[in-house]
């Protein structure tokens, strides 16, 4: 049993210089043997980890990383978290990891920082207007708190915002989701980590997967550069590297991996209190708790796996950022970075059981899966533990590209993948 | 970022031109024919290599024209440009 975190247990250590704190997760050597393998050390890879301890009792299981726990898209993302989506599997979906982010650090025992300082998303033309509004309506039909604004409203919700007729695309309006918000994207992971290590799960960093041994149609086990792990049930949670993995089973995804950017700025007094998001001209901002503005841009366009992203796409999210706030024409930007984004064609997740047994695959997530981080664990743990989806991912099975059933929230949610 | 080389324009920056994803996928020949896997797997199953990658790129702030590119995905360096029509290099 772990020391639980708490304004004492800051106290105590305080006076021995912080130097005496548990280690939050033990670095252990793979068994021989798991019932289940988690390929990806990422929040959601972490977040199954858990759930399918705590809820499915599978505590024999490990979580296997190439690189170091959160050092993937689970660090790079904006942090931004939200429900309001169009279709209603997605409603579903993204409105059940957003009810478990809402305990989060009570049930963790660890402080994910998770803000719902609202997200807001504007709508610059007529048919902004009209898919905005509908989307409200939609999500409220589905339970999700949605709002529409005027454009004096959103002027009030977030003053810095210009909203002059004059500019290239005005503030016509916008949707409001109160609840929505921020999380600390790093504490999620770490979080998540503390907690599955407390039940026995082993974590295992700087372990990258080479190969994936096949029965039949079954699995056997993973060829790693720790040597081979054997178990029956492998849950691949890859992001940006969810084909390449695939391939090793002999599988090929409708995915296709792209840079995705974000940068920050230097860090400067609370100006803004709130996620503001803008589909048409792909710029969106908030505040971190260190001052800094975070800004996600867009994806670029080709196939890579290089983590850099090209220069064009940064230049036309600032200059959209810098239209809609002239006061941030003399920040400096301090850092950028892009991460591999895993895209689906109708760019909805994949959760789902695959054609070779005990291989499961959770991906797909895009441009957006950090929001998803708690539900998106919760129901690949349910599907790896039964074998089966749960009611809420069995929309987002990896047979919809076969059938067509697709889950087309492409440019119908509320920014544009 | 990096500079493309087109075989209509020559050198230019890579934002002048739009990725088209995995080249030599083939039209089916028998639409009709064709089961649902089969659609599937021409529609949206894609290899999305990481590493050397035969792909379609479009000059489209240019010349307009379609043309094919080998490309190390891992870090962005071209490896051959070939026009349309024309057999891929080996590697």
């Amino acid at each position: 049993m772990k020391n639980r975190y708490s304004i004492f247990s800051l106290i105590k250590n305080a006076f021995s210089y912080h130097e005496n704190w548990e280690k939050a997760w033990k670095d252990p050597t793979p068994k021989k043997e798991y019932d289940a393998v988690i390929v990806g050390g990422g929040g959601h890879g972490l977040a199954t980890a858990y759930y399918l301890a705590k809820k499915h009792n599978m505590k024999n299981i490990a979580v296997v990383e190439k690189g170091w726990i959160g050092g993937g898209n689970t660090g790079r993302n904006t942090t931004i978290i939200r429900s309001n989506y169009l279709w209603d599997a997605s409603a579903g979906l993204y409105n059940h990891a957003l009810k478990i982010w809402e305990g989060l650090s009570q049930e963790l025992n660890y402080n994910v920082m998770f803000s719902q300082r609202g997200v807001m998303n504007l709508a610059h033309n007529l048919q902004d207007v009209r898919d905005l509004k509908r989307r409200t309506h939609a999500n409220r039909l589905n339970g999700i708190d949605a709002e529409y604004l005027n454009t004096e409203e959103v002027k009030k919700f977030c003053p810095i915002i210009n909203t002059s007729p004059d500019i290239r695309y005005p503030v016509l309006g916008g949707t409001l989701q109160r609840r929505a918000g921020t999380a600390r994207h790093d504490a999620v992971a770490w979080g998540y980590a503390r907690g599955a290590d407390e039940m026995g799960v082993d974590i295992i960093q700087n372990c990258e997967v080479k190969a994936i041994k096949r029965n039949g149609d079954s699995v056997e086990g993973l060829e790693t550069t720790k040597g081979f792990i054997k178990t029956n049930k492998i849950g691949v949670v890859a992001a940006g590297h969810s084909s390449v993995i695939a391939n090793m089973a002999g599988l090929k995804l409708p995915l296709e991996s792209k840079p995705l950017q974000a940068l920050v700025s230097e860090p400067v007094k609370p100006i803004i209190d709130t996620v503001v998001m803008s589909n048409a001209v792909h710029a969106y901002v908030s505040q971190s708790d260190k001052g800094e503005l975070v800004i996600g841009a867009g994806t670029d366009d080709y196939i890579s796996y290089s983590q850099k992203g090209s220069h064009d796409i940064v230049e036309g999210t600032l200059n959209a950022i810098l239209e809609l706030y002239p006061i941030f024409s003399r920040m400096r930007m301090l850092r950028q970075w892009g991460g591999i984004v895993d895209i689906c064609p109708d760019a909805s997740p994949i959760i789902s059981k695959t054609s070779i047994k005990g291989l499961y695959f959770n991906c797909g997530w895009g441009t957006g899966g950090f929001k998803a981080t708690p539900g998106s664990g919760d129901l690949f743990a349910h599907t790896i533990a039964n074998d089966e989806p749960h009611e809420l991912n069995a929309a987002f099975n990896i047979n919809r590209f076969v059938s067509g059933d697709l889950v087309d929230e492409h440019g119908a949610a509320a920014v544009a993948h | 970022m990096f500079i493309i080389n087109c075989p209509f324009c020559g050198e230019r920056e890579q934002s002048e031109f739009k990725a088209g994803g995995e080249a030599h996928i083939e039209r089916p020949k028998q639409p009709t024919e064709l089961s649902d896997d089969e659609w599937a797997e021409y529609l949206f199953m894609r290899k999305n290599i990481k590493g050397i990658q035969f792909e379609r790129w479009n000059h489209i702030h240019g010349c307009r024209k379609w043309f094919n590119m080998v490309r190390d995905t891992s870090n962005d360096e071209i490896k051959a440009i070939y026009k349309m029509g024309e057999k891929p290099p080996v590697k």
